[in-house]
């Protein structure tokens, strides 16, 4: 897989990702409207509509969400010279536009790239990412950000983390609050409409973690590395920087299950603690597989 | 009538074939002269800073006349310089010539000390990074268009349309060289 079919792959799947979520919701929509004695299609209608608003809405601001979960402000030059200055050579040798540049305080290191496309582009970095790393391993973690920027990952990245996020929530909270009315049957309708999509849910869980796996797969995370190595010259840069970051016990506060795939190293350091919605997200290669490819260079 | 429906498709697939390398080579060489241009921009960074430096370091290193000199005339040769393969060799000269002026300043305290010339030095280190930044993008823009023009059958349509091969910004003489240790 190179660079171009990369792009297209990602445009592509982008769109797909938003039609299934609108299918998803209007037939969620269509069900509950049944379940609750209402009239079914114009429940399905009021879905679709939702739908379509949040999944446009989500193509042009999930990286402001994204950022915002991710409590991130955006600096200027005067603030960090040095890291603008890694930045702009990098675009430089990648012709890639300027990207905004965020940080987030946050002890922990780490760093992920988000927006709709390089022209609508964030990088953003944990202050502990930042002092923690000298230039080269900087320079290597961004590197492999600006590929994301390039391949379009970033698209699809931003967009699953609102979406698909979205439906998982969902999902959790109604198998939650399936479990919990079993205890209690007072209210006999509400109980059978929250168990049939309870288990709707439960059959489309793992679907939904398959589609997940299948818009991020982990082989992004290595071609990233690849591509990040051949900006800089210097895959050691990137290797010595994922010892690091992945050496550093302390996990990503500022990262949530919906955004845990977007960062360069998994946020959660395996200590999981929302079950199955973070391992359902759990898409980063082991890291020592990811050093060894790039010593191997 | 069957026969002439099968030339007409062939006939066609060729034609959007035509179409497609075209542009892709015409879209190439553009390409190829925003790199340039990029490059042109930080070169002309650099001459802008040198006469600057050359006042700061007037002030403190008087005797080091033959130095400076040298650094003048290839920001003169590198101004002047016309085609691809004149500024990158201007441009290595330059390269060269600075960097033996800095390890010449680590001898004056004094100039070492003023924070005009750290100032200046750390502008130039960075020109000099983005320099060698922008000619990794041009040098993988011009192999990927030489590469299209030379395999078949993209190599036609280039010979047809006379496009030309493009030239790389060469590397400095001391990149391309082997690293001596000697004892």
């Amino acid at each position: 897989m190179n660079i171009y079919n990369a792009v297209g792959s990602n445009k592509r799947k982008t769109i797909f990702i938003m039609l299934l979520f609108v299918l998803f919701i209007t037939t969620l929509g269509f069900v509950y409207g049944k379940a609750s004695g209402g009239l079914a299609p114009s429940y399905a209608i009021i879905a679709f509509i939702f739908a379509i608003v949040s999944s446009v809405g989500s193509f042009y601001f999930s990286d402001k969400l994204v950022l915002a979960t991710a409590n991130a402000q955006e600096i200027k030059e005067a603030d960090n010279p040095e890291l603008f200055r890694i930045v702009e050579n990098l675009t430089i040798a990648d012709g890639l536009p300027m990207p905004k540049i965020y940080i987030s305080k946050d002890p922990s290191p780490n760093a992920f790239a988000t927006g709709r496309d390089p022209k609508h582009a964030v990088v953003c970095c944990t202050t502990g990412i930042l002092e923690r790393l000298n230039k080269t391993e900087l320079e290597g973690v961004i590197a492999h950000e600006l590929s994301h920027v390039k391949n379009y990952d970033i698209r699809v990245m931003a967009i699953v983390a609102i979406l698909v996020g979205f439906v998982a929530i969902l999902a959790d909270m109604f198998m939650r609050s399936l479990w919990f009315r079993n205890s209690d049957d007072n209210d006999n309708r509400g109980n059978g409409i929250f168990l049939i999509l309870g288990i709707v849910f439960a059959i489309l869980s793992p679907l939904i973690a398959t589609l997940i796996q299948l818009a991020i797969s982990r082989k992004r995370e290595f071609l990233a590395d690849a591509s990040g190595a051949l900006l800089t010259r210097y895959p050691e840069g990137l290797a010595s920087a994922l010892e690091k970051i992945s050496s550093d016990p302390r996990p990503t506060r500022t990262a949530t299950a919906a955004t845990a795939h977007l960062y360069i190293v998994n946020p959660f350091k395996g200590k999981e603690a929302g079950a199955w919605l973070s391992s359902l997200f759990n898409t980063h290669p082991p890291i020592e597989e990811r050093i060894k490819i790039l010593r191997e260079m | 009538m069957n026969l002439y429906i099968i030339l007409a498709i062939v006939l066609g697939v060729i034609l959007v074939y035509f179409w497609l390398t075209y542009n892709s080579l015409v879209t190439a060489k553009v390409r190829i002269s925003e790199a340039l241009s990029h490059i042109d921009v930080q070169l002309k960074r650099r001459t802008d800073l040198i006469p600057n430096l050359i006042e700061t370091v007037k002030g403190y290193a008087k005797h080091e006349k033959e130095l400076l000199e040298n650094v003048t005339k290839a920001r003169t040769s590198l101004m002047q310089a016309h085609t691809t393969k004149d500024k990158a060799e201007a441009n290595n000269e330059l390269s060269g010539t600075l960097k033996s002026l800095f390890a010449v300043a680590e001898s004056y305290p004094q100039l070492k000390a003023n924070e005009n010339f750290a100032k200046l030095q750390d502008e130039l280190t960075d020109t000099e990074d983005k320099i060698a930044y922008s000619r990794q993008f041009l040098n993988s823009n011009v192999l990927s268009y030489n590469t299209k023009l030379s395999v078949f059958p993209s190599n036609i349509i280039g010979n047809m349309f006379g496009f030309k091969p493009a030239e790389f910004f060469a590397a400095t003489e001391s990149e391309r060289q082997p690293v001596k240790v000697s004892f």
